[in-house]
């Protein structure tokens, strides 16, 4: 059975554009035009996935976040024109699972749903290998690979690398990899991380940084990027 | 006047239109309960009793009985009744007046408001139809009611008054001030005999402070007088009168120190009126006034002020003697008429120096010189202080004798080989000596006590004071006569030089403070210079008001603690509004602590300088006033100069924005309409199958007006100054990612290779605006490098600054003009290639990165060819801080 995506957007020519491209991608799809019709929607119709705009004319998208992760499990991706750090950070702490910024590529909105959904279902089992690219992450065993080359991590590199490869495809802010890779003794800054990731990127990555694995979500987060 | 003898046209028109209307009649108050009412029904009354139809529109008796009395002798029309929130009001019977068409209608309170529902919202409405029907019109109106004189009342009695009445009405009609002093007017109010309107009630004790009224009155009498000028000029205009004011008599009032110069004043002004000619009150300025004491100082201060409230300029001559000041300035002016005052000189000075009315009657035949009495008033006026030159000094005296002791010592010894003559002239030397450091009084002692001894000591016989030899007697007398002569010579010689002493002094004063002030281009500056040096120059305390906006505050001061009171506010705005001084000394609202004069630029007010001290009638002493005006004027020059400099320089910013705002217009139009056209078309297309290069021209096209939208909301952004700054720790190589990313369909077909040392140090920025930066410069790089060419970001750690350099591969920049790329708008010839950016790109870079407290460099690469552009983060920007165990 296919999944059924809630498509939240005020405005018609979004919806039929998310509405062809999901459908097109063998989704069922629902729709709603404010926070009211989107509730009422989410409790009937149970969605496997909600794509919701946070720029609804009777309420804020975001205070309506908690209210459907109160009574669904659904992944909740945030699709807004607004740019603001800050908001992206709230909607992940509301409990959004993963937000797309206005203008957006449908290519890119599809994989992150894929990515969500799939992490969905696998909720409660972590994988123990992931792959990515040439790169291919051994969880518990600590080992690296880039092609068949070992790399050599420290400790901290494999802890903040472990984190993103269990997450793949998934935003985690930053006070998310502070908090779970730095003890409260180690005083935890961002520019920790920030060094971390450098290192990670000068072991792992090409020279060129279009194809770089390690996303930079600007103010909120890391992201490894998954696999089209 | 151009056209003199022909009648103004306009003045003719005004006045045959009012021909057929009514006139209106305005008995103008200073305050409530002076009585206007009254005056007003008195009139009514004796027009009556001359045979004409009076009516009473509207009277408020406020239960006043004498008022009441009044009244009952008139026909009162009926009023009508209002219903209004459940109360009811009486109103005037507007119709029922113009029904009845008295030839006179009496209506009280022009300014007064009518009840809701009525035909017109004011009173003065209806006065303006009773006269429009050809009805005239006694009305009463209370100063503070006049729209212009609101604000200035309101100021200093802090009693806004809501209803009031246009100037325009007040213009058109015969104005008669009912006036009483304000002591009496505080007495009746005590007697409660004043009816208090509601808003007077509120700031009872404030608004009848006998200040206030007296300054109520002032302007009431002054709003009077301003009416009856303008139509009197008028009156002459249409007459065609203009000629008899230009070219014929001009009188000049020469002001002295002495009591009475009023008297003078005010009868030059009765000359000058009767003449028709213009006239100036004049002082001369002799040496003299060194010693004037500070009564007289400001006797002549208050004579040249009343001269100048009546209409005259006023002048102040330096010159050596009176009679020559005035004879000069006689001549400058043209003058024809003279007025004098009578001399109070003992007929004993008169004999010696002659009279000054004798002189200046013989020697200008031209002139006709009015002498007039002056008042006695008791007293003579204190004379000038003798100063010690007149009677010499003890020292002198005391020289003098050791002088004329040692020349009889000297030619005792010399005696056997000098003859009698000889002696003598040995005894000139004290006598010219004396005469001339010591002055006559010195001299003449010098030339007595030379004789004495001369005639003592060395002529026969000695050891005697007997003259006798007629020769003997000749020098004596030459001795003396020489003292004279010399003391006289040297006295005028002396007051000469200290006459131009002092103008060199008043003229290097003025040109130290302008050689000061010529160099400052700044106006805060400018305006603290001239306060601090007036205030240094004649030890008064200065402040300078400027216009912000509608209202007068303080610009500059020479002391940042002044405070100005309402009364003094509302000096202030009268110098500035009619260009003439105010406040203390000034004879306009002289409550104020206070002087302030206008800095005028031709008709432009630019400003009121304040003077204040503790002198007690004028803040500064009358022989300083030439002074104070030419630095007022030359620091109302200062102000003009850079008031034109900073309308320049707005002219110049407004060019500039006209400038960006079309290259923005072109700009938008060309950058929003081409990809928006390439959208259109590929989409079109679609309708015929889709092919890749369809899809992929629309997919570009769309990315790069996103990108151009994001650009302009960026800039708009810089523009409303609204960039919050959100600082972190940020990695270089993480920012070039995340950027390379999202530029990742401009770069297409150009491999990027990031080059970052691995110890390159964390850099503080905004991680936003470090990212459009960024992505702007590698979309610039992709847009403009050749095809397939390879794009270099490479950073370095360099004498403690971080450089972030992109390098492209293409045409580069024209050579010299490499900066000029970061301008707003700015697509450099040539460079525009048919993939063509936006102008804003590299405005936006520069912008955000400056803000972040980078710089910006653009350059051509040394190797190869190709724009090369970096970001330059200096030392404070770079994070050094970071234990190493804490990332490993």
């Amino acid at each position: 059975m296919p999944a059924k995506i809630l498509v939240v957007d005020d405005d018609a020519a979004i919806r039929r554009l998310l509405r062809n491209t999901l459908v097109r991608a063998d989704y069922t799809v629902v729709e709603a035009v404010d926070a009211k019709s989107a509730l009422r929607q989410a409790a009937v119709e149970h969605p496997s996935a909600i794509l919701l705009d946070l720029g609804l004319p009777d309420k804020d998208g975001l205070s309506i976040i908690p209210l459907l992760r109160a009574d669904s499990d659904a992944v909740i991706l945030v699709v807004s024109a607004r740019d603001a750090v800050d908001e992206k950070v709230a909607a992940l702490d509301l409990g959004a699972d993963d937000f797309v910024t206005k203008p957006f590529d449908t290519d890119e909105l599809l994989a992150r749903l894929r990515v969500a959904l799939r992490h969905q279902a696998l909720s409660g089992t972590t994988p123990k290998i992931v792959r990515r690219g040439e790169l291919t992450i051994d969880l518990d065993r600590r080992i690296v690979c880039r092609g068949s080359d070992e790399v050599h991590l420290t400790r901290k590199e494999h802890e903040v690398l472990g984190l993103l490869a269990r997450h793949i495809g998934r935003v985690v802010t930053h006070e998310r990899v502070l908090a779970a890779c730095w003890g409260a003794d180690e005083d935890p800054r961002v520019e920790y991380l920030r060094i971390v990731v450098r290192n990670l990127r000068q072991k792992l990555e090409a020279p060129d940084p279009v194809g770089s694995v390690i996303a930079n979500e600007l103010g909120v987060g890391y992201r490894l990027r998954a696999e089209d | 006047m151009p056209d003199e003898g022909r009648p103004d046209p306009d003045a003719l028109l005004r006045a045959t239109v009012l021909e057929g209307r009514g006139r209106l009649k305005i008995f103008l108050g200073a305050a409530p309960g002076v009585g206007k009412t009254y005056e007003m029904l008195s009139e009514g009354a004796a027009r009556h009793r001359d045979g004409i139809d009076v009516v009473v529109g509207v009277v408020e008796t406020h239960g006043r009985a004498q008022t009441e009395a009044l009244t009952r002798g008139h026909e009162i029309v009926p009023r009508r009744d209002v219903a209004y929130e459940g109360r009811t009001l009486s109103e005037m019977d507007l119709d029922a007046v113009l029904a009845r068409a008295p030839r006179l209608a009496l209506v009280d309170e022009l300014a007064h408001t009518n009840a809701a529902g009525s035909r017109h919202p004011k009173r003065y409405q209806d006065v303006e139809e009773l006269l429009a029907a050809g009805i005239d019109v006694y009305s009463t109106v209370n100063i503070q009611h006049v729209e212009s004189l609101n604000d200035v009342v309101a100021s200093f009695t802090r009693v806004r008054v809501r209803e009031t009445v246009p100037d325009s009405i007040l213009e058109k009609a015969e104005i008669e001030v009912v006036d009483i002093p304000p002591d009496e007017l505080i007495e009746r109010l005590k007697a409660g005999k004043v009816y208090l309107p509601q808003e007077a009630t509120r700031a009872l004790g404030h608004f009848f402070s006998k200040s206030n009224l007296s300054a109520l009155r002032e302007l009431a009498l002054r709003r009077a007088a301003q009416a009856v000028d303008a139509r009197m000029l008028d009156d002459v205009r249409a007459l065609g009168l203009g000629g008899t004011w230009a070219g014929s008599d001009r009188i000049v009032v020469a002001i002295n120190e002495l009591p009475g110069a009023d008297v003078l004043v005010r009868a030059a002004k009765r000359v000058a009126d009767g003449l028709r000619g213009p006239w100036t009150a004049v002082f001369i300025e002799t040496p003299r006034v060194a010693q004037f004491n500070d009564e007289q100082h400001a006797r002549v201060a208050a004579a040249m002020t009343l001269a100048s409230q009546l209409g005259a300029s006023v002048a102040t001559v330096p010159a050596p003697n009176v009679v020559e000041g005035i004879q000069s300035f006689l001549a400058d002016a043209r003058a024809t008429q003279l007025v004098l005052g009578k001399s109070r000189r003992s007929r004993w000075f008169e004999l010696r120096h002659g009279s000054v009315v004798d002189r200046l009657v013989r020697n200008t035949p031209d002139v006709t010189v009015h002498v007039l009495p002056v008042p006695a008033g008791g007293e003579t006026g204190p004379r000038a202080k003798r100063g010690p030159t007149r009677w010499g000094t003890p020292t002198g005296y005391a020289v003098t004798t050791a002088m004329v002791s040692a020349i009889t010592g000297i030619a005792s010894a010399l005696f056997h080989v000098l003859n009698l003559g000889n002696v003598a002239l040995l005894y000139l030397l004290p006598v010219m000596a004396a005469a001339s450091l010591f002055g006559l009084r010195t001299g003449l002692y010098a030339g007595l006590t030379s004789s004495l001894a001369y005639n003592f000591f060395f002529l026969p016989p000695t050891g005697t004071l007997t003259i006798n030899n007629p020769e003997n007697l000749i020098s004596v007398v030459v001795l003396l006569g020489i003292a004279v002569v010399t003391s006289q010579l040297t006295a005028r010689v002396r007051a000469q030089a200290d006459l131009a002493a002092a103008s060199a002094r008043t003229n290097a004063t003025v040109a130290g403070f302008l050689r000061q002030i010529a160099g400052v281009n700044d106006l805060d500056v400018a305006t603290r210079m001239i306060c601090d040096d007036i205030r240094r120059l004649l030890n008064v305390h200065v402040l300078l008001l400027s216009k912000a906006g509608a209202n007068l505050d303080i610009h500059a001061a020479s002391d940042p603690a002044y405070k100005l009171d309402p009364m003094d506010h509302a000096a202030a705005s009268w110098a500035f509004d009619t260009g003439s001084p105010a406040g203390k000394g000034s004879g306009t609202l002289t409550a104020s602590d206070w002087l302030f004069q206008p800095l005028k630029a031709g008709d432009r007010v630019l400003g009121v300088l304040g003077v204040a001290s503790d002198m007690r009638d004028s803040p500064v002493r009358a022989d300083q006033l030439p002074l104070l005006g030419s630095l007022i004027d030359q620091s109302a020059l200062v102000l003009e100069r850079l008031r034109l400099q900073a309308e320049m320089r707005d002219v110049d910013a407004v060019r500039t924005r006209d400038r960006l705002s079309t290259a923005l217009l072109s700009s938008v139009s060309h950058d929003l309409r081409t990809p928006l056209t390439a959208v259109i078309a590929a989409a079109t297309q679609l309708h015929h199958g889709a092919t890749p290069e369809l899809i992929g021209t629309i997919e570009s096209e769309a990315q790069r007006l996103n990108r151009f939208v994001a650009n302009l909301l960026d800039m708009a952004r810089v523009e409303a100054g609204a960039l919050k700054l959100n600082i972190e720790a940020t990695d270089l190589s993480d920012a070039v990612t995340g950027a390379a990313h999202d530029a990742r369909r401009a770069l297409e077909g150009h491999p990027v290779r990031l080059d970052v040392p691995p110890d390159l140090p964390l850099v503080r920025a905004d991680p936003q605006l470090l990212h459009h930066c960024l992505l702007n410069l590698l979309d610039n790089a992709g847009r403009y490098g050749d095809p397939g060419t390879e794009i270099v970001v490479e950073a370095g750690n360099l004498f403690g600054e971080v450089r972030l350099a992109v390098l492209g591969n293409g045409p580069g920049l024209p050579p010299g003009r490499e900066a000029e790329v970061f301008e707003t708008f700015k697509r450099l010839e040539g460079s525009d290639r048919a993939t063509g950016g936006t102008g804003l790109g590299l405005a936006i870079v520069k912008a955000f990165a400056e803000a972040m407290g980078m710089m910006v460099e653009a350059s051509n690469r040394t190797e190869g060819s190709g724009a090369a552009f970096a970001l330059v983060f200096p030392p404070p920007l770079i994070v050094r801080d970071l234990p190493p165990e804490s990332v490993s």
